[in-house]
């Protein structure tokens, strides 16, 4: 497969301490250019800190983060968003008083090119830029279905539909790498079937990494082609899909002895 | 016919409260703190303005723009060096520096400046539109602060929503976290905020100055608070809201003071406030905050 390459993602003996407890310790994972790779794990196993150690909203104690081979050490919350790193929440957090368009407007921030001097004097740049920003924002929608639903106050969407935003949301900020918290939490079946499809969509589409934590298994097995496993902080497992179900201390980590 | 004359110098009055208002709702809105030092950035700007136009002669316009120039670098450092450090303090800590930055700015005002009260220039002639048959004489001041009060409106609501400057501020006041992972600046955008509440506090103070032309050090206090109420009475946070609320509150003032009493307008004023917060706690255009569980 892609074992030559250079990882999208390399993570190095990671760890993070709160005060005196340590919520993950010597973590190891590689994330590869366009493959969907799952993050599991028991509840308080650690996983969503993970994602806030590769965001940056948590500073690791230990270890280090390589992203596109550059070291991360000194990159803030803001400059892992402009290298390539973008997130979804475990509860959504849309900025739901304003419309489903100006989300994943938003989104695009860094990528608009006029400056306030442009707005000011509505120059060509300025309506140029808008219309550019208008469009792309509207192709993004209609990839996640929300196309019909741009104006609507996204704190009015179906929740379904808020996840699939957030997820929208995200890919507007041109991300090599897409992490995804429990995107299929709180969907009925069909919903979690559609959001697969989707997932692969845009993996294949924007030729992405993805990155998922997820308790539904179905998902998780469905569309990973590598698994890591998380348990108090510390990496239990990793592998494809059939090694990880075949696996005795999975099996033992979830179910118990 | 009275009462018409009346209720245009409410608005007109109200004008001057809604600019004021606007600055504390802006940053309110996304720093979530209230700025008690605004009326006092609103002093200093009037002070600037005074000694543009006095002591240098410098036309209206020029001098304007000059105590803008004042005003917005003076609210980027209170800022950067009073409120930035306390990011993560608790609401109590801000607001009690912001309270301090008002001492400090309204006594250095006074070391500076003295106490003694200076009289403001007239920056526009005395002339007055005369309606049906000169019975309702409006002044051309008067009309100039409402004019100017709408402009400043409409230009703020086109910066909030068309530019992405805007859209990151409104991105800031719902969720400064996933802001951040959008890759949004916060931190510009809380100096950005700012910069424009205290820019415009700077044409409220000249505005203020033309109508009341009696400047001295404790000049922002009472407007700053009359503004805040306006920023409270029409839902703090909300531009729209602290624009309707600043004019209402300038009407009811004046109405007060024509029909009922003068020393008892004040009163009044924060009676109706209290009714309004009692009917509807977030004010006038207030968003409901409501945690979800």
């Amino acid at each position: 497969m892609s074992e030559n390459k250079t990882p999208v993602l390399e993570v190095i003996d990671l760890g993070i301490d709160f005060g005196g407890l340590t919520a993950v310790n010597d973590f190891n994972m590689k994330v590869f250019n366009e493959e969907i790779v799952g993050l599991i794990g028991p509840n308080g196993a650690g996983k969503t800190t993970v994602f806030n150690m590769l965001t940056k909203v948590y500073q690791p104690t230990r270890g280090s983060i390589k992203f596109l081979g550059q070291d991360t050490s000194k990159m803030t919350v803001v400059d892992m968003n402009k290298a390539g790193i973008a997130r979804t929440f475990q509860n959504i957090r849309l900025f739901s008083n304003l419309s489903v368009i100006d989300n994943v407007k938003i989104g695009m921030h860094n990528s608009i090119s006029y400056n306030n001097v442009d707005a000011i004097f509505r120059l060509k740049k300025f309506h140029d830029e808008e219309n550019r920003i208008q469009n792309e924002a509207m192709e993004l929608l209609k990839i996640f279905e929300l196309d019909d639903k741009a104006e609507i106050i996204a704190g009015n969407l179906p929740y379904g539909a808020q996840r699939r935003l957030e997820i929208a949301r995200a890919m507007a900020t041109n991300p090599k790498l897409l992490l995804l918290d429990e995107p299929a939490a709180g969907m009925n079946p069909q919903e979690t079937q559609e959001l697969m499809t989707m997932i692969r969509f845009v993996r294949d589409h924007f030729k992405i990494a993805v990155l998922l934590i997820e308790h539904d298994m179905k998902l998780v097995m469905g569309i990973c082609e590598r698994i890591t496993v998380l348990n108090y902080g510390m990496m239990l497992a990793e592998g494809t899909p059939e090694e990880i179900q075949a696996n005795p201390h999975v099996i033992k980590a979830y179910l118990g002895e | 016919m009275a009462f018409l004359s009346y209720l245009i110098n409410g608005l007109s009055l109200g004008s001057v409260y809604a600019i004021i208002a606007l600055g504390y709702t802006m940053v309110y809105g996304i720093a979530k703190m209230l700025n008690f030092a605004h009326g006092d950035i609103m002093m200093i700007g009037a002070y600037v303005a005074f000694f543009a136009l006095s002591s240098f002669g410098i036309p209206v316009i020029p001098s304007v723009l000059l105590s803008m120039l004042a005003t917005t670098l003076l609210g980027v450092v209170i800022e950067r060096l009073a409120y930035k450090p306390l990011r993560n303090a608790t609401s109590l800590s801000v607001l009690i520096t912001a309270i301090g930055v008002s001492y400090f700015l309204q006594n250095g005002a006074q070391l500076l400046w003295s106490s003694s009260t200076k009289v403001f220039p007239a920056i526009i002639s005395n002339g007055a539109v005369k309606l049906f048959g000169g019975e309702l004489q409006i002044s051309y001041l008067t009309l100039v602060t409402i004019v100017v009060c709408i402009a400043v409106m409409v230009c703020l609501t086109l910066f909030i929503n068309k530019t992405k400057t805007g859209m990151a501020m409104r991105a800031c006041s719902e969720d400064k976290g996933a802001a951040t992972l959008m890759g949004i600046n916060v931190n510009l955008i809380i100096s950005i905020t700012f910069a424009i509440g205290s820019g415009i506090a700077a044409i409220a103070a000249v505005l203020l100055c033309a109508t009341y032309p009696t400047l001295s050090p404790t000049l922002g206090s009472m407007p700053g608070i009359k503004a805040f109420t306006a920023a409270v009475f029409g839902g703090i946070g909300s531009i729209p809201g602290a624009f309707l609320g600043g004019l209402m509150l300038g009407v009811i003032e004046i109405l007060a003071k024509a029909y009922v009493s003068t020393q008892l307008s004040d009163a009044i004023v924060f009676a109706v406030l209290i009714i309004v917060l009692l009917i509807k706690p977030t004010g006038l255009l207030g968003r409901k905050m409501s945690e979800k569980v």
